[in-house]
């Protein structure tokens, strides 16, 4: 925990990478110590006639569906332009069947069994991201637990234990038991005496033996205690065979040059904590769900925009039909709640101040890489008994995730087999051909799981960097870009708002998403109604 | 305003720059079922930095992750610009600016490369895809330029 709070922004940013990288990074910096929950307050309230006012809105993602569903409420006309010829944006499963083409015209076909399905983007949803979960509730999206730590999943590094996979269970328990051993025993040698008084010391060796499995010796060592934390080498069972074998803790030495108490890190941040949600059925569950929530024919698909102008009265959106042999038309309102992506953006001529312009150019976008791999058979389940839950590597695939559904059905099952965030290797999966991204996953996941070379079927991967409606992941803030720009690039600037997960303070979260948009909406609102 | 939308098609206009998401052309049906094992082809990174030799290497297995093989680029509501025949090159610190600072969808990635890294890969794009710059950078140009 010292050691936490001394760390820099930079060593936090590699130390969340793994699974939510940069994206959560600013997050943990204000929240060690001090977490807030989303401000979330329950279904917003825009009270007052806005006399049809209309609001044009740019990207069917969930923060513009979000701005689109509030408006349409509160009597304003709306209307959105979509790139895609689905709702979601972001949000999004591809599910067998489906075709995705990535920038550079390589086609992927997803051959995934019935049900099963990648979440390219966003796939798990924090207990307090209260507004994602009170849309879900609203829309009728049906959720069930996301699995994050599951104690029987691995961490694993090429080098560390002989490059062998080690249960999170076992590094865990083994890392705080030989901890607390040290703790306790420094503190009955007076190490701590200028510090900590005589009574708390014995309060802290009491909590030290009951929370690290120490004996009575205050040793953590192989025995009824330390089994009953990190598991045995034989379980108890019934009858003569009965008797449980404790297993041998590693030696801390070990655990600390394996470096595989970084993975641990994962399960310990707030974003991460139990209880996680995902959508029965994939994440495009919700972007689904919200498409049917507005009035029909709100949506304009395949609407390419080109230019965005305004002036004291109206804003104006030039765009290519591209259903239309890309026809260049325009549509005209009186607010424009913009949502499209900074790298989409920032190459549309926009009718904007210089200081929101300089804003909407500020802002990179992370790179990232989601594979997902069919399986044969779910052997992680059958074979190791692990379900759900995430194992964590230093391979360049990062992580393995297992699926949070359907457990112990046998059958076929899709496991995430990596997931980068920035980082080289976020690049080099990018630059790769789709099937050599999945040969690659399949070669790497194979040192984990030597299952994977007789059970693989099909795989499909998605490189943000390379998604034809974001050409990026998620708004890469840095400290220093957020004080320069970060309110700038959410004023209102005329006639026209910007809202997204990179118009938040979590960003790549679908939660940033729709508090930008409400946040945006509310003040348009009030503006509206001033006029 | 009224506050009723109009939407037109603007006369004259639709000839202009028909560009569509995909290159039809570079398309290649690609299922990736059993994928040969073990891995074979080019060493990925390890740690946080690129650890690819030469800008050969490092045009392929980084900057042809937007800016493509061939160097065309690619278009989707945005487009990655083609580094062929690109007369912004021309000044050879223009790259080396792009590569350490960033620009626009462009992430600083020059920040993950070493000095000599970023010359190399700057020197060979402007030396390749129909470019004739000889002006050659060094590792000392790329260290005045980062931020």
């Amino acid at each position: 925990m010292a050691e936490a709070s001394g760390l820099s922004r930079r060593k936090l940013i590699a130390m969340v990478g793994a699974a939510a990288g940069s994206a959560a990074a600013y997050q943990v910096m204000t929240s060690l110590g001090f977490a807030e929950e989303s401000p979330y307050r329950g279904p917003i309230r825009l009270d007052g006639d806005p006399k049809g006012a209309s609001v044009l809105i740019l990207g069917a993602g969930l923060a513009g569906m979000t701005a689109a569903l509030e408006l349409h409420r509160a009597g304003y006309q709306v209307q959105i332009l979509e790139y895609n010829i689905r709702a979601g944006g972001r949000n999004w499963s591809l599910r067998g069947g489906d075709t995705y083409t990535e920038l550079g015209g390589a086609v992927q076909r997803c051959e995934f069994e019935t049900g099963l399905y990648l979440n390219p983007g966003p796939w798990r949803i924090p207990y307090h991201h209260h507004g994602v979960l009170d849309y879900c509730r609203r829309l009728g999206v049906a959720l069930e637990p996301f699995i994050q730590l599951n104690h029987n999943a691995y961490v694993h590094n090429t080098t560390g234990f002989g490059g062998a996979p080690q249960r999170i269970r076992t590094v865990k328990t083994d890392f705080e038991g030989a901890t607390a051993e040290l703790l306790a025993k420094a503190t009955r040698k007076g190490a701590l005496d200028a510090q900590v008084s005589k009574d708390d010391q014995e309060i802290l060796i009491e909590a030290l033996r009951s929370l690290g499995g120490l004996d009575k010796d205050l040793t953590y060592r192989a025995g009824d205690t330390s089994s009953e934390f990190r598991g045995y080498a034989r379980d108890p069972g019934g009858g003569l065979s009965a008797r449980p074998v404790d297993g041998a803790p590693m030696g801390l030495h070990d655990i600390l040059t394996s470096r595989l108490w970084r993975g641990l890190q994962n399960f310990l941040l707030y974003e991460f904590q139990t209880t996680m949600f995902q959508p029965v059925g994939g994440m495009g569950r919700i972007g689904e769900a919200f498409a049917r929530a507005l009035p029909p024919e709100t949506i304009r698909y395949g609407a390419k925009v080109i230019e965005i102008a305004q002036d004291g009265h109206s804003v104006t959106a030039t765009y290519q039909d591209t259903r239309q042999g890309g026809a260049v038309r325009q549509v005209q309102a009186d607010w424009c709640v913009c949502a499209l992506p900074l790298t989409v953006l920032s190459q549309i001529p926009t009718q904007v101040g210089a200081k929101m312009k300089a804003a909407i150019d500020a802002v990179p976008y992370a790179a990232s890489v989601k594979i997902g791999l069919q399986f044969k058979r779910r052997f992680w389940e059958e074979d190791e008994h692990i379900f759900g839950g995430i194992s964590y590597t230093d391979l360049p695939i990062r992580q393995i995730s297992y699926p949070s559904t359907g457990y112990n059905t046998g059958g076929k099952g899709v496991l995430l087999g990596g997931y980068t965030w920035n980082g080289p290797g976020s690049y080099e999966f990018t630059a790769m051909s789709p099937a050599e991204r999945v040969r690659r996953a399949v070669a790497y996941g194979s040192q984990i799981h030597p299952q994977y070379r007789t059970e693989f079927e099909t795989g499909i991967a998605v490189a943000w960097h390379r998604v034809p409606f974001t050409l990026g992941c998620a708004g890469d803030w840095t400290a220093a870009a957020r004080a320069e720009h970060y309110d700038n690039l959410c004023a209102l600037d005329g006639r026209i708002m910007l809202a997204g997960e990179h118009a938040s303070y979590i960003p790549a979260w679908q939660e940033g998403a729709i508090l930008s948009a409400l946040d945006a909406v509310s003040r348009l609102h009030k503006r509206v109604l001033a006029a | 305003m009224s506050g009723v939308f109009v939407s037109r098609t603007i006369a004259g206009a639709v000839a202009i720059a028909l560009i569509l998401a995909t290159r039809v052309g570079a398309s290649a049906q690609e299922p990736a079922t059993k994928a040969a094992l073990p891995s074979a082809g080019p060493a990925m990174s390890v740690g946080k930095s690129f650890t690819e030799v030469g800008g050969e290497a490092l045009y392929a297995q980084v900057c042809a992750a937007c800016h493509q093989a061939d160097g065309e680029g690619a278009v989707g509501a945005a487009s990655y610009p083609a580094l062929t025949h690109n007369a912004r090159l021309a000044a050879a610190g223009y790259s080396v600016t792009i590569l350490v600072r960033g620009l626009r969808g462009m992430p600083p990635i020059g920040r993950m490369m070493t000095d000599t890294q970023v010359a190399e890969v700057v020197n060979y794009v402007r030396t390749h895809f129909d470019n004739h710059y000889d002006d050659a950078i060094t590792p000392e140009d790329v260290k005045a330029a980062r931020p």
